[in-house]
This record gives C-alpha cells, structure tokens and sequence, in this order.
C-alpha cells in the first residue's frame, strides 16, 4: 500500500526557520535508510505558508488567498511517499523519523487511494477522458 | 499487548535483513545467524511490552543477538575444552572467543544488500534461491512461502533447509561480491528478483492470476537493489521492467479473475506513478550503458505499451524490432514465441503464423499452452474460427492456471458462432 506522510508545520518552520546541520544530515540518513529498505517513493520539504496561496472554492466563485495561513498546526511542511505492506509498517518507519523540529511536532499518514477504490463514481467515458489527459501529461 | 506484539513485529520486519545479514556476515553460519536474530526477537517480546520499545530497536535487536552468540560460543568453548582434557590434549592456547567478539563489534557495509546475495548465491537452484530469498530478505513465513510456489508446506520447508546446507556446503562468504565475480552474481540476483516477480504476475498455475504480495515483495527488493548498486544498468533495466509491468496488475484480471488482454485492459487503471518510474529506471539503464541488455530490452518492449495512449497507438513494428534484439541476447524459445506475436502484431497474422509454426515444427514448446493459443489467435484473425478453435481448446487442455483455462475455453467458444471469412483481418 501506498501512504502519504505529511509533516505537520510549526510556529517556527512556519517562521521559515531553517533545519540544523545535524537535523539535515540525519534526514539524510533516515532517507537513506528508506531508499534502501525500497520503500520510498519520493519526499520534499515545503516552504512556509507565507510563500503559498490559496484558491477559496464557492459555488461558481474562486478566490485566490495569499499566505501565511493560520491554523499552523493543520498546515504540511513535508511530505513523503512511502510503499509499505501495511499500516503497521508504516507507523513503524515514522517512528523512526529524527524529530523534524525542535518544538513538539506532528507527522501523519495517509493511505493513498489505488484503483478501484473509486467504485462506479468513475463512469468509463470518465476513465476515457482521465486516460486521455493523464497519457498527455506523460508526454 | 497484542497491539505491542504487532508494533515489535513491524519493527522486526524492517531490522531483521540488517540484524540476520549481519550476523551471518560475522558468524558466516547463515542457520546460527537466524536462530540468534530469533532469540533476540524472542528477547523483545519479553522486554519491549514491559519497558516500551527502545529508541534505537535496531541497536538494542543487534545487542541481544550478539550477547546471545557469545553465550552459544562460550558455552561450546567450555564443552570443546572439556573434550579435550579427557581426551589427554592440551586445550588450544588462543581463547577464540575473544576474537569472536571483536568480529561481532565490527562495523559493516550494507548488510541487506549483502543478504540478498548470500540468497541468490549461483550454487543454489533458482528456485531454492527464489524460496530463500523469500525467507531471509522478504521475512515470509514458510506457510507463506510455501503458498506462493503451491507447495505443501513440508516441502518448502525442505526446500529452504537443504538451500542453507548447500550453501554451508560452498562456504561462500557473506559479503556483496567484488571483482570479476560481481557481474554473474549480480544476475543470479536479477533473475531471483523476476522470477519472484513473475510467480506473483503470472502463475504458472493454481486459481488466481495475479498475487499482488508476491509483487509487491519483488518491486520492494527491486528498489532496494537498484539503490545499493546504482551503477549496475541491468539492475535498473530489471526495475524498469518490473514497474512497468507492475503497473498494469490491476487491469490485468476481471473481478472474476480472468486474465484480460493487453489491448482490451482499462487503461484508466495502470498505475501511472509506476509507469513515470518504470520509464524513468529505463532511461537510467541506458544512460549507464545498458542499451541492448536483456532486462533493458525487455523493460524497452513493456515501455511501448505503457506509452500508447490507446491500444491502437502501440508500436508494434518497434516492439517487433525489439524483439528481434532480444532474441539474440536471451536465446529462449518462449522470447520466440513472443516475437513471434509481435510480429503477427506489426506484419499480419500471416507472418506471425509462419514464425509460430517454426516453433511449432521446433518442438522445444511442446506442452507449451501459450503456443496454441496464439496460432489459435493468428488463425482467427485470419478469419478461419474452423481452425482456431482446436488450437484454443489443445491450449486450454494445456494450461495449468484456471483462471487463464476459462479465458482459453472462452476463445473457443467465440470460434463456434462465427463462418470462416474471406482474406485475412489484422484486427
């Protein structure tokens, strides 16, 4: 199973404090030790929210934010994606994360969907058209 | 507690290949190394659901295996010079136990990778490499292992302890190889690795098509080596391939189980993610050099299909070429089977037909049920369902996989409806 590890921000990731020397040389290490194990898929860091946007959905109407956004703590500094046989596995593997930040912080996981967990939702002339556009992306 | 046991098990899972790796790689007793990794597990289970799992589990797996080795050596030391005092002998000058410890504080390379060699050791046949690759690296449970190649679980028991003495037997050192040796073990590795991937994509026989778990386990592996040797191009070509085909297992099989053709699979359910890193590996094999390999070949023809946007769209003419190449490299009848289709595919049924019937008179594949079954399909494109059925039921008698028997039987059916037709259809 595939799952989304999301890093939770903090007031001074937020505050676009960068990592140590020895923060990042054992990030280094523990995305090694992933790469070897071959569970990981990929991963990033993320710059604070004061360099993000948000586009506010209502109806017909879009609104573009700008950041910083508040609600610090609901908000993703980094991500990986890892495959893994379960759960377990993968609470395993975050566990062993170095501590991303120096105040306490929060990682969650997220199974990703697969195929088929849509259901009948994805109609085939849907399929066909996401098929279309996803081969074009590909290109 | 049961939570905890399931936590220690997870964390067992991720250490065991650095843990029994290393201390084989020590010990050079590969039995020894798993009954040590075994009590520290056994330790763990005692001490973890009391004092919490430790910070560092690795380390602390690693420290109670070790001291249980020198427990073992001591005790066989004291037994050895007892022995040779009533047997009048002077016991031997040099303590070893000593030096035993200093090599268990050693520090190492890569120990997983190091394990995934030991299992794949040439000595070894490719499936008692395959079962014990299963076993050592993967961490399966012999009930499970046992599944996987539809054997009786005695039997694959057997399979994996006659391994491990067959490679006692070799005193092959546990260590990733060097030198010369390196490129032939790296192979004996790869065709592990494909073979175990194959066993879970297309099982030669038994109910289900596809075994997800036992692809998912090859991929794993896949990864992990393609990242520990990343300037071998055949390792990534082998990666390339096993993402590539990986990404249609989903699309592969009706809920019902039955296999689907590639040309009529929904498209909308390969795995994308696996084909950009599929395509992604590839594009490595051959910046390292490895264009014209056998895996780099074989993941260029998965390539094909995975970048046609639509069934019509496959470069069969390239595929053909392909496999023309791959012929050559890999001199095995069923390779000549496939470029037969492939060429029935770009050139017409016709010249497909002739090839096949090559392999046919060859008699290399007798028994073979894909051979049939795809003169049964050049004959039905050619418009003659009279001939083809024959062919789709001799392939159905021969196939040992239920799933792709109904399919075959199905084929045969369509044949009964439909009057040969004039010329030929390339459909």
């Amino acid at each position: 199973m595939r799952v989304m590890v999301l890093v939770k921000a903090t007031a001074a990731s937020e505050a676009g404090e960068m990592p140590s020397e020895a923060l990042l040389e054992a990030m280094t290490a523990y995305n090694e030790e992933l790469a070897a194990a071959g569970v990981m898929l990929g991963g990033e860091g993320l710059h604070p929210s004061a360099k993000g946007k948000r586009i506010v959905f209502e109806g017909a109407s879009r609104t573009v934010v700008d950041g910083p956004f508040a609600e610090t703590r609901e908000l993703v500094a980094g991500f990986w994606l890892l495959e893994v046989r379960d759960m377990e596995e993968a609470v395993e593997w975050v566990r062993r994360c170095p501590n991303p930040m120096r105040e306490r912080s929060e990682i969650e996981i997220r199974p990703v969907f697969e195929a088929g967990d849509f259901g009948d939702a994805m109609t085939p002339e849907l399929k066909d058209r996401e098929e279309t556009l996803r081969s074009r992306l590909d290109d | 507690m049961d939570d905890a046991r399931k936590a220690i098990e997870s964390v067992f899972r991720i250490e065991r290949v650095r843990l029994i790796g290393g201390l084989a790689r020590r010990l050079r007793d590969l039995p020894l190394a798993e009954e040590f990794a075994q009590d520290a597990l056994a330790a763990a289970l005692v001490d973890w659901p009391r004092s919490g799992v430790p910070e560092r589990p690795g380390a602390w797996l690693a420290a109670a295996a070790r001291r249980r080795a020198i427990d073992h050596f001591r005790r066989r030391e004291m037994w050895a010079r007892r022995h040779a005092a009533l047997a009048f002998e002077m016991p031997a000058a040099e303590d070893p136990v000593p030096a035993l410890e200093a090599r268990l504080d050693d520090e190492v390379g890569d120990e997983s990778l190091a394990l995934i060699f030991i299992a794949c050791h040439p000595a070894l046949t490719r499936e008692a490499r395959a079962a014990l690759t299963l076993r050592l690296v993967a961490g399966l449970s012999v009930a499970e292992i046992a599944r996987a190649f539809l054997l009786a679980e005695g039997a694959a028991a057997r399979r994996i302890t006659r391994a491990k003495a067959a490679l006692a037997a070799t005193g092959a050192a546990f260590e990733a190889p060097r030198g010369p040796d390196r490129a032939a073990r790296i192979a004996s590795v790869l065709e592990v690795l494909y073979l175990i991937f194959n066993e879970g994509y297309a099982p030669t026989s038994g109910a289900k098509p596809v075994r997800a778990d036992l692809c998912a386990e090859a991929l794993r592996l896949a990864r992990a080596l393609a990242h520990g040797c990343r300037a071998e191009p055949e390792v990534w070509g082998l990666l390339g391939l096993i993402e590539l085909q990986g990404s249609r297992r989903n699309a592969r099989a009706t809920a019902e189980g039955l296999p689907i053709p590639l040309p009529e699979q929904d498209r909308a359910r390969w795995d994308r993610l696996m084909i950009r890193r599929g395509l992604a590996a590839l594009e490595r094999a051959r910046a390292l050099g490895g264009e014209g390999g056998d895996y780099e070949l074989q993941a260029a023809i998965a390539a094909c299909h995975a970048r046609a946007s639509r069934p019509e769209a496959v470069d069969w003419a390239e595929i053909a070429r392909l496999y023309d190449r791959l012929v050559e490299v890999r001199r095995s009848p069923v390779v000549a089977l496939n470029r037969a289709v492939a060429w029935s595919m770009a050139e017409g049924p016709q010249e497909g037909l002739v090839h096949l019937r090559d392999i046919e008179a060859a008699g290399v594949l007798r028994g073979y049920a894909p051979l049939p079954a795809a003169i049964g399909d050049c004959l039905r494109r050619m418009g003659r369902p009279d001939l083809a059925r024959p062919a789709f039921l001799q392939a159905a008698r021969l196939s040992r996989n239920d799933a792709e028997r109904a399919f075959l039987l199905r084929r045969a059916d369509a044949c009964v409806g439909s009057l040969p037709r004039e010329g030929a259809d390339d459909a």
